[in-house]
Formats: structure tokens, sequence, C-alpha cells
């Protein structure tokens, strides 16, 4: 088994290599150095140097769309891991039903993100017409709105996460630490949670990362009204490179930016969150 | 072995089935060329011996239009045998789909711009058109749009846009035509409408649904006003910086839409196109401001219960005062296809507007119902257009459209939002905002698209 693997690795590695290639790799080096660019399409550019990136910092929208997104992810990621956490808590006690409720919380995950963008702003518009007021208004209903419908659409992936994690701690921990006297509290705080850290390394990475590159919910949810007020980094760069005459080249610069912002950021938290995380 | 031969060959059958998923499309070529002595009666060529076997792919802008073009493009390959694609744009998303189709291989070959600040992006994918058959049968030598002396594009309808109304409610309201003038005479009618529309059943306007689908109506099409009439009385026809001395007027009609429609104000963002044409068609408003491409979604009203009014917004000399009438549809082929593809769609264009069946497909009013700017336009069973048509043979100033000089789509997406914005919370403070987005940002757009288009 072992030996067929090692000689045919190629064949299941190939096909999917090579994709990764054709969607990956070759339109990344290509955004790199239309990054340097002036162009209309991204077949026929003229090489202008690091001018893109001066206009993309000097455009106040593109600055106060990292000011949003970076205020989106901290409170995301806060609100998804403590009340994920909690859920799963709460759902590895043996209470009748759990299977139930981990299926229907995790759902949500399996809905795209324009549709769940397009059905929320449905929810939100049909009860704030109660009170002759609509989403796209105002910045801080645009706000919270995303922040709802994220939370709905992640608790859940992260839920299923923690469950794992919560079950491959050893029961016996809990138990010596409950004889030694030990109260509910510190039963959490000092066994589970620093046996989880693994779990939670992996879901604040995931939440981060899904907060900074929230794109499709954004779009469909509030499309960056009012007056841009709710637009967040992904939105912004779209909107440069597809709406603005002349501006693909700033976008590309942004979307540049934007990736070396969003894995500085990550790697970031992986070096934090790691270096708590406990050998069993 | 032979596991080893199956393995290699079963990799070699997905790299392949995954690259023909690619390029399943640039195989050999396909349309049969037509034949030079065939029974069908293929469009004369130059006389020069034209390359045959090209194919046309043509991006079209108006969903609306959509179904017709599909059935002319049918029609059009078995009359002559060439292959004719037709792919639509979804509402709003024009330029993107334009600019990630023309950066392919197999990239549209005809397509269109929006007037002088569309071409500025696109001019370098302009085929010159100076004396190509089309050019020829243009009405007036206006509909063509020029970059410099070369003629980058060609206007293939003209339309018009006003309030479209609902005479029996008009009626019904006690009101006829005659007793609206201008902005005063509206404002009276429109605001008696809104003091009894509990009794009447109806309001005044549709929703003014500033969402995407409809924003335009307000943003390009109401914001052309203003525009024309700071234009005509300064004698220009384009600027680097407005003045906006029409702008109180535009907050007059601005309020008068968004506090006599169907729906509160502030949730007129929420509101679609879809909506405003809903509410029309089911009677629960009278005026709908919309042009005759929409004469689709209302014919069910009846011919005759449609009537169309000028958009009054009290400028003075308004009472003699018509419809708004111009094109922003120009089509363009592209220079960068091959020479063959772009014969075959100068043939395609040259038979869409004087070919019976061409002309059939285009300007009846079960099909695409436009008005084109040709010598062999047909006459219209579009009701809107007839309408338009009694506005000028009254002796009516139609209103040009100036939106094409517009900045920017960005312009009128900051402007959209800052009606919106206006609209929800009608401080004067938020009206400054609007102000900001019409006069300021006009200069501000205007500069970046002088700088972006010499870079």
């Amino acid at each position: 088994m072992e030996k067929s693997i090692k000689r045919y690795f190629p064949v299941f590695l190939l096909p999917t290599f090579l994709a990764f290639i054709i969607g990956f790799i070759v339109p990344f080096l290509m955004g790199l150095y239309l990054s340097l660019c002036s162009f209309r399409t991204v077949t026929d550019a003229k090489f202008i140097g690091l001018g893109n990136f001066v206009e993309a910092f000097q455009d106040p929208e593109f600055i106060h769309a990292f000011f949003f997104t970076a205020g989106f992810t901290i409170v995301t990621v806060v609100l998804i891991n403590v009340l994920a956490f909690a859920v799963a808590m709460i759902l590895t006690k043996e209470i009748p039903g759990t299977n139930i409720f981990r299926t229907v919380f995790f759902m949500p995950n399996l809905i795209g993100g324009i549709v769940l963008g397009y059905i929320w702003q449905l929810i939100f518009n049909g009860i704030l017409a109660r009170y002759d007021l609509a989403l796209k208004i105002s910045a801080k209903y645009g706000f919270w709105g995303l922040v709802i419908l994220v939370c709905w659409q992640q608790i859940g992936y992260m839920m299923i996460i923690y469950i794992a994690g919560l079950q491959a701690i050893p029961g016996d921990l809990n138990e010596a630490a409950s004889i030694d006297g030990a109260n509910g509290w510190q039963c959490l705080w000092n066994v589970t949670i620093p046996n989880m850290m693994p779990s939670i390394t992996i879901c604040t990475f995931l939440t981060m990362t899904n907060g900074f590159k929230l794109f499709d919910q954004n779009l469909s949810l509030t499309a960056g009204e009012p007056m841009k007020q709710t637009e967040m980094l992904a939105l912004n760069i779209f909107n440069t490179f597809y709406s603005r005459v002349g501006w693909q080249g700033v976008g590309q610069a942004k979307a540049v930016v934007f990736f070396v912002l969003v894995v500085g950021l990550g790697i970031l938290q992986l070096q934090m969150t790691r270096s708590k995380e406990v050998q069993q | 072995m032979s596991k080893k031969l199956l393995a290699l060959s079963l990799g070699i059958l997905m790299i392949l089935s995954v690259m023909a998923g690619c390029g399943g499309n640039s195989g050999g070529s396909s349309a049969p060329a037509p034949s030079a002595g065939g029974s069908t009666p293929a469009p004369e060529n130059n006389g020069s011996a034209a390359p045959t076997g090209g194919s046309v792919y043509y991006l079209n802008f108006k969903p609306e239009a959509d179904a017709a073009w599909q059935a002319l493009a049918k029609e059009y390959t078995k009359e002559t045998g060439v292959e004719v694609k037709v792919q639509t744009a979804a509402s709003g998303q024009y330029e993107t789909t334009l600019m990630s189709e023309i950066a392919k291989t197999e990239a549209p070959t005809l397509f269109q711009v929006n007037g002088p600040v569309g071409l500025a992006k696109w001019k370098d994918y302009c085929y010159d058109l100076t004396g190509s058959q089309i050019a020829g049968e243009l009405s007036s030598q206006d509909f063509a749009l020029m970059d410099g002396s070369k003629m980058a594009g060609i206007a293939y309808v003209i339309e018009t846009y006003g309030l479209i109304y609902n005479k029996d409610l008009l009626q019904k309201a006690g009101y006829t035509e005659a007793d609206i003038t201008d902005f005063a005479s509206f404002k009276k009618v429109v605001e008696d409408i809104t003091a009894r529309s509990g009794e009447l059943g109806f309001s005044a306007f549709t929703s003014a649904g500033m969402d995407g689908s409809s924003d335009w109506r307000f943003k390009t099409h109401l914001a052309n006003l203003p525009i024309y009439y700071e234009f005509e009385a300064d004698k220009i026809g384009d600027t680097d910086a407005i003045k906006g001395t029409y702008l109180d007027n535009y907050r007059q009609i601005w309020d008068l839409y968004i506090n006599n429609a169907t729906c509160a104000p502030a949730m007129l963002s929420a509101k679609t196109g879809d909506d405003a044409v809903a509410e029309f068609v089911t009677e629960q408003a009278v005026f709908y401001q919309n042009g005759t491409w929409a004469y689709g979604d209302v014919s069910d009203l009846g011919d005759d219960n449609l009537g169309m009014l000028p958009i009054y917004i009290g400028a003075s000399g308004e009472q003699n005062q018509g419809l708004c009438t111009g094109t922003e549809n120009y089509w363009c082929v592209n220079t960068k296809a091959a020479p063959e593809d772009i014969q075959a769609t100068l043939d395609f264009m040259y038979w869409c507007v004087t070919s019976d069946t061409g002309l059939k497909y285009m300007c009846s009013g079960d099909q695409m119902g436009f008005v084109i700017p040709f010598k062999k336009n047909l006459p219209s069973e579009n009701a809107l257009v007839n309408i338009a048509n009694d506005y000028v043979a009254a002796g009516k100033t139609s209103i040009k459209w100036c939106f094409p000089t517009m900045p920017s789509e960005e312009w009128k997406n900051v402007l959209g939002s800052a009606l919106t914005t206006y609209a929800a919370d009608q401080t004067d403070a938020n009206w400054e905002t609007v102000k900001t987005a019409f006069v300021d940002n006009w200069a501000a757009e205007k500069e970046k698209a002088k700088a972006k288009a010499n870079s």
C-alpha cells in the first residue's frame, strides 16, 4: 500500500497541483506584476512602477474601509468564538437532542454568502420597515447587520471545531481537578481552556481571516451603503478595480496591500496563540 | 507494467479533461463560411474580397432586449450561416462583464459604450467606423460618437424618458394632463393626491427606489435636468466644473418624489426597480419616472391608459419643455478582434438596421421596440415612443441627454448615496452632502478622469 502510494502519488496530486497553479499561483504572480502597471484589461498592461501604491494609500475610502474592517473583525472574532465555545460546551453535555442541535447550528454554513446576504437583508428590512427605517440608511445598522449575519453563519462551524476539541480532552483531567476541590469555573479556566488551545488557535485564525476577507455578505447585504460607510476592504478593492475607469492598477495595488496585511496578521495571531498551547 | 500504463493514461486523461474544460471553444472554426454563390441572401460586401468565416460575439447591454437579440442572432445564422453569439450582462454589471470578457481570447467583437465617458475607457478597443456601410445608414451624423476624427461608435437606439402616468388614476383623482403645465401646478396635483390618498386608494408616485436596480432613474436621469438647464443657461455642452445653478430645483422635485410616494422616504434604499413597476402596474400610484424602454413592463395597463409628462423642475420657460430624448447606447466594434470577425460584425450590424428581418426585431413593439437612428427606421408600435413623437410634433423642446458628460460612474454612485441619505433624513445638512457630491465631486472626478486618461 505504502509503496503504491509512493509510486502513484503524481496521478493523484498532479491534477490538483495543476489546478492550483492555474487558479492560484498564476493569477497571484500576474496580480503582483499588474499592481505595478497601468491597465484597462489584464492582458494589456503598461509598467509604471509604484505609483499605484501611492494612490492606494492616499485614498481616504481605503483607509476608512480598513478601520471599518478592523473594527468588524475584532467584534466578530470575540463574539463568534465566545458564543461558539459556549454552544460547544452546552452541546457536549449529555442533553437529549444534541445531534439535532449540532446539525441545526451548523447548517447556516452550507448556504452561500450572497444568498445569506439577501435573505438577511429581507429580514432586517422587514423588521426595520415597522419603524419606517431601512438597513442602508445608517452605517450603524449596516455594521451590526453584518455582525449578526456573520455570527449566525460562522458560530456553527466554529462550534464543530470546539466540540471536537472538547471531546479530545481526557475526562480524567477535569475529574482529578474537581476531586482536588476546583469549582466549575476553575476547571474551565485552568483545565479545559489550556487543553483547548489548539482549537482556539485554529478558530481565531479562521474567524479573523474570514472577518478581513469578508466580501459576499458585504456586497449583498449593504453594498457599502450609505456613502461607502459600510464598505469593507475586499469590497473596496472590487469597486476600485471594476467601477472606476483607469483605477484598475490602484485596485490591484490595494489587493497586494490587503494580501500582505492578512498574511501578516494571520502569522502574528498564530504565533501568539500557539505559544499558549500545552502538550498533553 | 500494465498498472503503470493504466495509471499514466488515467493521469493524462484527467489533465486533458481539465484542459479541455478551459479551452473548449477555441478549437477549430465551427461556423461554415457562407458560400459565395449560395441561395441565401448573404450581405453584400464592400466589393473587395472581404475575408469570410468570421463570427460575431455581441455583448448586449439591455437585459430587457435579451430574448429578442437571441432570436435575431438565430435568424441571422439561419440566413447567412455566420455564427452570432449574444451574451447579456446583468443589469448594472456591463462594465464589469465587458472588462473580463474583452480580456479573453474569444473577446466580444461588438460591444457598447455609454458616450464620451465610456469611450475614454475603451477608445483603444474601438474600430474606426468611418466609411463603413452602417455609418452611411445613419439618419444624422449627430448619432456617431467621435474620438477626434475617428468614428468610434454608432448609436443604435434613441430613447425618451419622462413621467409615465396612469390616465385612469389621474382622472379618478379629478385631474387631466392639461392641469399640469409646470412645476407649481404639478406640485399642487401631487400634493392633493397625497392628501386624499387614503380615500383614493393610491399614491402619487411609485417608490423612488434607490436600490442598484433603480437608482439610475434619479442619480442619472433626474440629475440630467439640472445639468441640462445649467448647460443651456451657460450655452455649453460640457464642463469641468459644474456650478449647480439648478440644484434647488433638483431638491424640489426630489422632495416631491420621495414625500408623495407609496412608501416612507427612509425605506427607499431597500426599494427595487421591480417594486416600482409592480406598484405602477397594480395601480397603486399615478406617476412612474422611466422611459420608452420600460414599455414592455407597463404595457399591461393598456396603450390608451398610458401617458407621459415632462419632468418639470421649476426652471423658467418650462411650459414649453418636452420629454428627455437622447441616447447613451453606442455600438463599438472591437478593433483587436480578428479581421474576419470585424468584417462579420460590420455585416451583422448593417443587416440589423437594413434587412426586413433585422428591422422587424429592432423596431417592432413585441420585440425590442427601438427607435433607431437609421434611414430605415420603422414606425413604432411602442405607445410611449408615439407619445414622445407627439411632444416633438407639438413643438415642445426636447431635453437633451447631458448625462453622458457626467464625469464617472463613481460620481453617479456618490450622488445616489447622498440622495438616499437625504431621503431618510431631509435636513439642510444632508442636502449639503448632495450639493458636495454634485458640484465638488464633479470637478474632482473630471480631474481624476483626465489624469487617468493620460496615464
